[in-house]
């Protein structure tokens, strides 16, 4: 009594579905604590033995649920109860809520199979629909297996909205369990000739789901479909033709001549934008060889791209992007309209149409196509202006720089990009502006000329998104520092006082491209000193220093003799291969001449003043910086610091002194001046990213350590991520520690060495480095690329570098007027890199396995329905009436086409799942066997040409029904 | 179709439906994202948005968005057909939809976007028809009321007192 009559105060007093609601406007505020004190009333209520209260409760309870997103799953066990209420009302609060919240690992799931049961077999039809609709969204393999009997009986259920939704489920029961096929595809494809559209739209439904899967199977049901494609006039189903059609037609060559005349009677007559839409959209992408067809779909895609409507302005591109990679010429027929699109207000549209763009650039119209690009990114909103800018850049990145033929040209165009002042691409930039200086000798002298203009911009220095940029000019700069007109006012650039606005890492490249600039200026400083001490005219042949200094021995060796180190004569051997190959190979001398050229007009710069005065200026910069926190800065700094003490003191000691004694006195400081000069003259190459797998692993190297404990070492400082860039970007990481290791061989002596810490550390650590001097300096340590002597001893990766170089010199000659191509250095195993694609194997191959094995043999299939036999039988008869087939004549000749590779598969038991699992690889052979059983046939039944999938090898008994192929 | 919402046009939701498995720490996510695309488009752009290699086809009625979610290689025009569909079934059903019918009917929505769509696919092409059911079901629902215990009906009697008493004392 007490119980009874709580329950009647519950209820009494419960607020409905509504009064929540209501009281859930008025609280404005706190919605969660009202959200969570409606949760606790709910916990109390769906506890009550009322059922009215317990599914109002929970009715609340999935309104909370569904919109507010609060968890239910506690409540699954009384979702259940509600389900299994007799009341239609409360039947359908409980499945409505066992949709919203179950999910495939829900424990209770186990449970309400029976009641699904129950419901689907009730007499009362909207049960069943709710258990469809239950189904349909829960449905897991358990359940699949077990209500696949109740399913196939709704099947063929009088009442067309049952059917109707029977067929929709059969799509995740099929998923779920894939051998229900066995069982109820027979009835779905008779559903496909099913009088009512509401039936066909389903069943079509179902196959264009199927079919997105894997396409094969259903390949045998394209009579079926066709048909429906020439007579239904229902658009959703024959959008959902057009979409399995799409599938089939690139399978069977066949297929397309039949279905194109249809297609394009849909184009022209069909009112309906969908539909005509979904007719162009197969065109392009499974008709492409049918010309005609084509045409007219893309006659209607320029409709599209004028009309009025932004939706389809935005299909008719998309439509057109589809297009492109076979049928460019549609693209460029429509340029205008596409350019056009760039000024839509809608950001999709624009994005649409620039990708169309970049689909269209080519060799012929990059600079173009990229001049308009850019106008439209200086006056577009930021995040539009970046887009633009960041698929310039990887278009003409693509492939190393494949379709950038004016070298000069693009890197302007990075020079321009980055000034513009929305420029988000920083990393793009820079690693494109590194990259070209490595690859493209010929693009060098530009770069140059465009890392001075961005560097000489103070202004710049305070746009954040330019750092990166700025630090890949200064090394570029810094790195070909032989191609800069006017070296002084470069250190000038790179010391001006806004530099304090750079983070520290990039900092440091700026310091380490003035130590570059410095020695080089210092270096012809001296070359011109020695040059008129031993009255060198400048017009000799050999304009660089190194040139000279050789020249210098042969001219003067007692000189040499008397006042060289040691060191010194070895540093000029070190010189000699490369100056055999000046002098030897003469490919080199246009290019020497342009560089020297340009060389000896800075060095008519350097008077002992000027030197003297960029001596004492970068001594009274870098002393302040010699207090600078960051390590990397605070070490460079010191390194040049001391390094322009160093020499400052001679120089300053010497002048005004006799020309012996200068040429005497600074060869100590020449010396370290050359040998800094030679480590920075080494050029650097791109690295592939597989360079290191080549070198065998040393033994004893665990690689798969764990490194977990190099964290705690390296917390504080930070890695070569700042060092690397003195190389580039981050492919090139190895590279860094070449070079810096490097003048650490050649020059001992050196006192600015700016890699002294990371070698420190590399010491004390080595451990966690990988083998380094074996591993880095094998891919690495080539010497430049114009060097054939060396290059033939080196591994092939300078081989291909070699090759590549002369071939476009030799290529310089002879086309003097025309300009070439400049070379671009690919290493070749960059490319081939890349894991080959897999092929795209079936999702789920035993599906479509499945339905296979159901077209191919449905007598075999009797046996393993083992639910419904009677059913089956009868499916079977009338399966085989549809079909049309006179079976009899065929089987014999069926029999002795499967009989030869049965051989290879002595076990006829196992070939149930034999065959579902090698699903694929029947594919093929049924192809070929049906080339056979083709011209067998063909004279046998003359006009009535039978296509006839045959069955598999493995498939023994079975005969292949035939299919009358009127598409064929 | 993997989901359709409702959102309105300040962000709350109105309805939800998953036709894909998504877990409820994703399913707010993907409405967060999504109504942050979407309510912040201007009025005259196309309807629809590409989120994470999907297409999302949405439409404004009066202060509601209707969103539903499809593959790349769906109908957009179809779905926009769809929703445009679904809208006139509830008009038809609601007699001039309003989003305040939507609010407190929310379950019936349901309903009718169940008889409209399952497992993410059209069903029902034929808006009488899905009339014809929804009456069929309401009306059941109203038999089975009135079938119902006596005992709720007094306490459905009661509660309304209860709601006049209410009223009056206040």
């Amino acid at each position: 009594m007490a119980g009874s009559s709580s329950s009647i105060m519950d209820n009494l007093f419960q607020r409905t579905l509504d009064d929540l609601i209501k009281s859930m406007r008025l609280q404005l505020l706190n919605e969660s604590t009202f959200i969570s004190k409606s949760i606790e009333d709910i916990r109390r209520e769906i506890k009550s033995t009322d059922p009215q209260t317990k599914s109002t409760a929970l009715q609340k309870l999935t309104y909370l649920s569904a919109i507010h997103g609060v968890d239910m799953s506690w409540a699954s066990f009384h979702v259940v109860e509600v389900m299994s209420s007799s009341l239609f009302s409360h039947k359908r609060i409980g499945y409505h809520a066992a949709s919203i919240s179950f999910h495939d690992s829900t424990p209770v799931l186990l449970l309400i199979t029976n009641q699904l049961r129950k419901d689907l077999s009730s007499t009362n039809h909207f049960h069943a629909s709710l258990a469809l609709h239950c189904l349909s969204t829960i449905a897991t393999l358990d359940l699949a297996r077990d209500l696949t009997p109740d399913l196939f009986n709704l099947l063929s259920s009088s009442r067309v909205f049952i059917r109707n939704k029977a067929i929709a489920v059969v799509l995740r029961v099929f998923d779920k369990y894939p051998d229900a096929v066995r069982v109820c595809f027979k009835r779905l494809v008779e559903n496909l000739e099913s009088s009512d559209p509401q039936i066909v739209t389903a069943v079509i439904g179902v196959f264009c789901e199927l079919s997105s899967k894997d396409p094969r199977p259903y390949l045998q049901l394209a009579p079926e479909f066709h048909r429906i494609l020439v007579n239904s006039k229902n658009n959703w189903i024959l959008i959902k033709v057009l979409k399995i059609f799409a599938r089939l037609a690139p399978l069977e060559p066949r297929l397309g001549k039949k279905i194109v005349e249809p297609i394009c009677d849909h184009i022209r007559r069909s009112g309906a934008k969908s539909l005509v839409f979904e007719c162009v959209r197969t065109v392009i992408t499974s008709l492409s060889d049918h010309e005609s067809a084509v045409k007219l779909a893309v006659l209607k895609i320029r409709e599209l791209l004028v009309d009025q409507d932004p939706n389809l302005r935005y299909l008719g591109l998309h439509a057109l992007s589809v297009a492109a990679p076979k049928h460019l010429w549609a693209v460029l027929e429509n340029k205008d309209a596409v350019v056009k699109s760039l000024d839509d207000e809608d950001s999709n549209i624009k994005i649409e149409s620039l990708r169309l763009l970049m689909a269209m650039v080519s060799e012929s119209n990059v600079v173009e196509i990229s001049r308009v690009l850019l106008n439209y990114a200086l006056k577009s909103d930021p995040e539009f202006c970046n887009e633009i800018l960041g698929s310039i850049l990887t278009t003409c990145g693509r492939n190393d720089y494949e379709i950038i033929v004016d070298f000069d040209w693009y890197v302007s165009l990075l020079g321009e990009m980055a000034t513009i002042p929305h420029c988000q691409k920083d990393e793009e930039i820079e690693n494109q502006l590194i990259d070209i200086g490595m690859r493209v000798k010929d693009a060098r002298l530009q770069l140059v000329r465009v890392a001075r203009d961005l560097l000489i911009d103070p202004a710049l220095l305070g746009n954040v998104y330019l750092h990166k940029i700025l630090s890949a000019a200064a090394w570029v700069a810094g790195e070909y520092v032989q191609l800069v007109r006017n070296p002084l006012e470069l250190i000038d650039a790179l010391v001006q006082p806004r530099t304090n606005l750079l983070p520290p890492s990039i900092r440091a490249v700026y310091i380490n491209s003035v130590l570059k600039v410095l020695s080089f200026c210092l270096d012809c400083y001296l070359d011109q000193d020695e040059g008129t001490a031993s009255s060198y005219c400048g017009n000799l042949a050999g304009g660089q220093s190194e040139m000279f200094h050789v020249k210098k021995h042969t001219e003067a060796p007692e000189l040499v003799a008397t006042t060289c180190e040691g060191s010194n004569y070895e540093q000029d051997e070190g010189f000699n291969p490369r100056n055999t190959t000046v002098e030897s190979s003469d490919d080199l001398s246009d290019e020497n001449d342009t560089d020297r050229a340009v060389t000896l007009l800075s060095m008519k710069n350097f008077t002992h003043e000027s030197i003297v005065s960029l001596l004492n200026r970068i001594e009274l910069i870098f002393s302040s910086l010699t207090a600078n926190q960051d390590v990397e800065v605070l070490e460079r700094a010191r390194n040049i610091f001391a390094f322009v003490q160093m020499v400052k003191a001679e120089i300053i000691d010497n002048s005004g002194q006799n020309v012996d004694t200068v040429d005497k006195k600074y060869t100590q400081v020449s010396a370290v001046i050359k040998s800094i000069r030679d480590t920075f003259s080494m050029e650097l190459g791109p690295v592939s990213i597989s360079a290191q797998g080549r070198v065998a692993v040393p033994d004893g190297l665990v690689l798969k350590e764990n490194l977990d404990d190099l964290k705690a070492i390296c917390g504080d400082i930070e890695l070569p991520s700042s060092s690397s860039f003195y190389t580039g970007g981050p492919q090139f990481g190895t590279a860094s520690d070449t070079s810096s290791s490097n003048p650490l061989k050649n020059d001992e002596s050196g006192p600015s060495n700016e890699s002294t810490s990371l070698l420190e550390h590399r010491k004390r650590h080595g451990l966690y480095y990988l083998a380094s001097d074996k591993s880095e300096t094998v891919p690495n340590d080539y010497p430049p690329a114009n060097d054939p002597k060396a290059n033939s001893s080196t591994n092939d990766e300078a081989d291909e570098l070699a090759k590549l170089t002369e071939k476009s010199l030799l290529l310089k000659k002879r086309t003097n007027q025309v300009k070439p191509r400049p070379v671009v250095v690919k290493l070749d195993d960059e490319a081939a890199a890349p894991i080959p694609d897999k092929r795209p194997e079936p999702i789920n191959d035993s599906l479509s396995g499945a339905i296979k094995d159901v077209l191919l043999g449905s007598e075999i299939n009797l046996s393993v329905s083992r639910r419904n036999p009677l059913d089956k039988s009868s499916t079977k008869r009338k399966g085989k009436k549809k079909l049309g087939t006179d079976l009899p004549s065929e089987m014999k000749e069926n029999l002795g086409d499967a009989e030869k590779p049965d051989l290879e598969n002595p076990n006829p038991s196992s070939k149930n799942k034999e065959r579902r699992r090698r699903g694929k690889e029947k594919i093929v052979e049924g192809e070929e066997s049906d080339q056979r059983g083709k011209k067998k046939s063909s004279h046998r039944h003359g006009k009535h040409k039978t296509h006839q999938r045959a069955n598999s090898p493995l498939n023994v008994v079975s005969q292949a029904p035939v299919i009358p192929d009127f598409l064929l | 179709i993997h989901f359709v919402l409702l959102i309105s046009r300040q962000g709350k939701v109105r309805l939800t439906k998953w036709y894909s498995p998504y877990t409820q720490k994703e399913r707010s996510k993907v409405i967060r994202e999504l109504s942050g695309v979407i309510l912040s488009r201007a009025p005259k752009l196309c309807n629809f948005v590409e989120w994470r290699g999907h297409k999302v086809v949405y439409k404004r009625y009066a202060s509601l968005y209707f969103c539903m979610c499809i593959d790349d290689t769906d109908n957009e025009l179809e779905v926009l057909e769809m929703i445009h569909h679904f809208v006139e079934i509830l008009d038809r059903y609601f007699g001039s939809v309003c989003e305040l019918d939507l609010i407190f009917n929310f379950h019936k929505a349901y309903y009718i976007l169940d008889e409209l769509l399952i497992a993410g696919e059209l069903q029902e092409s034929s808006k009488k028809t899905v009339a014809r059911l929804i009456a069929a079901q309401d009306s059941l629902v109203e038999t089975a009321k009135e079938e119902a215990s006596s005992l709720s009906n007094i306490i459905a009697q009661a509660t309304k007192n209860e709601d006049m008493f209410g009223t009056i004392s206040v």
